[in-house]
């Protein structure tokens, strides 16, 4: 009878609390790439000011609502701008900041490219010139042999 | 070709350069807000004078006016206030309060001891219209226009400057139009 009873009871008990430990998990991600508008270089879920407090409250609330993530987001960059995404959006005003540091990498490994083809260009030339030069020792040692 | 490899790096020095240097008197915490030129979020809150009646978006359709948002824990706000009850007795533009995440009497209180330069006062207790109008640095002040159009947001106090170059000329502007 007991074992029954305290079966029953994990029953009720287990779904629900599996059910908030999802939330939890979602939200936490969820705050963890949104910025607190605050003390600017927190996010949502570090800071302690108080409109992250509400905005944490409205985000739940939202996701209890059945929000999707991409529609919690889109509700806020509406109030808040681009610049509570920790990741900023592609469009073609972050063009540069997102294809500029591929851009610069290309650009170096051309530069480096070329440098490093005429540096073996110009010791090729040394390895000639050295060989003259050796030439030339062994004509200048034939001509004191002499 | 050697005139580029020093000229090349050099300009791209130079662009970093201005860009740093142009950043040096930008404010990190202006964040431009994605309401400009869109309609102001519709609220109905209550009257910190009148806590029966309700003031809607809807009531303020037809004319300019603007919104600025206080609170009496806010400490940069006492800074901004004396233009506000200057610009009230210049009678130019209705100025509505909203009380922003404060109890009703520290708020009429504040505006007991400070000046009430609004035409109106509203509350917004748990801050709910306050992320509706993105804000997050009380005090901010929008320009409004008659359609129910924001048209500019001061974040941060209000200076004479401020509003002698940009808000009054918008507002008449607006008022015109």
């Amino acid at each position: 009878m007991k074992l029954a009873l305290v079966a029953l009871l994990a029953l009720l008990v287990t779904p629900s609390a599996w059910c908030d430990d999802a939330l939890d998990t979602r939200l936490r991600s969820l705050e963890n790439e949104l910025r607190c508008l605050v003390c600017q270089n927190q996010t949502l879920a570090e800071s302690n000011a108080p409109l992250a407090e509400d905005l944490r409250k409205e985000v739940r609330d939202l996701a209890t609502g059945g929000k999707s993530d991409d529609e919690i987001r889109t509700y806020l960059v509406a109030r808040y701008g681009d610049f509570v995404l920790y990741k900023p959006p592609v469009k073609s005003t972050t063009y540069v900041l997102w294809f500029g540091p591929f851009a610069l990498l290309a650009g170096g490994a051309v530069a480096w490219w070329m440098l490093i083809r005429r540096r073996s260009r110009a010791t090729g030339d040394a390895a000639t010139l050295t060989e003259s030069s050796t030439t030339a020792v062994a004509r200048a040692r034939v001509l004191l042999d002499e | 070709m050697k005139m580029l490899r020093w000229s090349l790096p050099l300009a791209i020095f130079l662009v970093i350069l201005g860009f740093l240097f142009v950043g040096l008197f930008r404010d990190p915490r202006e964040v431009p807000s994605p309401l400009i030129d869109k309609p102001a979020p519709a609220f109905a809150l209550t009257q910190l004078h009148q806590p029966e009646r309700t003031l809607t978006t809807a009531d303020m359709r037809g004319q300019v006016w603007l919104l600025n948002v206080w609170a009496s824990w806010c400490v940069s706000c006492r800074v901004e206030h004396p233009l506000l009850v200057e610009l009230a007795k210049a009678n130019i533009v209705p100025v509505i309060g909203l009380a922003y995440k404060d109890k009703r009497d520290d708020g009429l209180a504040w505006l007991k001891t400070n000046g009430d330069p609004y035409k109106l006062s509203i509350v917004d207790q748990d801050g709910r219209v306050g992320i509706d109008f993105g804000v997050y640095g009380v005090p901010e002040t929008f320009v409004i226009d008659k359609a129910g159009v924001i048209r500019y947001k001061q974040i941060g106090p209000l200076t004479a400057d401020a509003l002698k170059q940009t808000i009054l000329p918008l507002v008449r502007e607006l008022q015109r139009s």
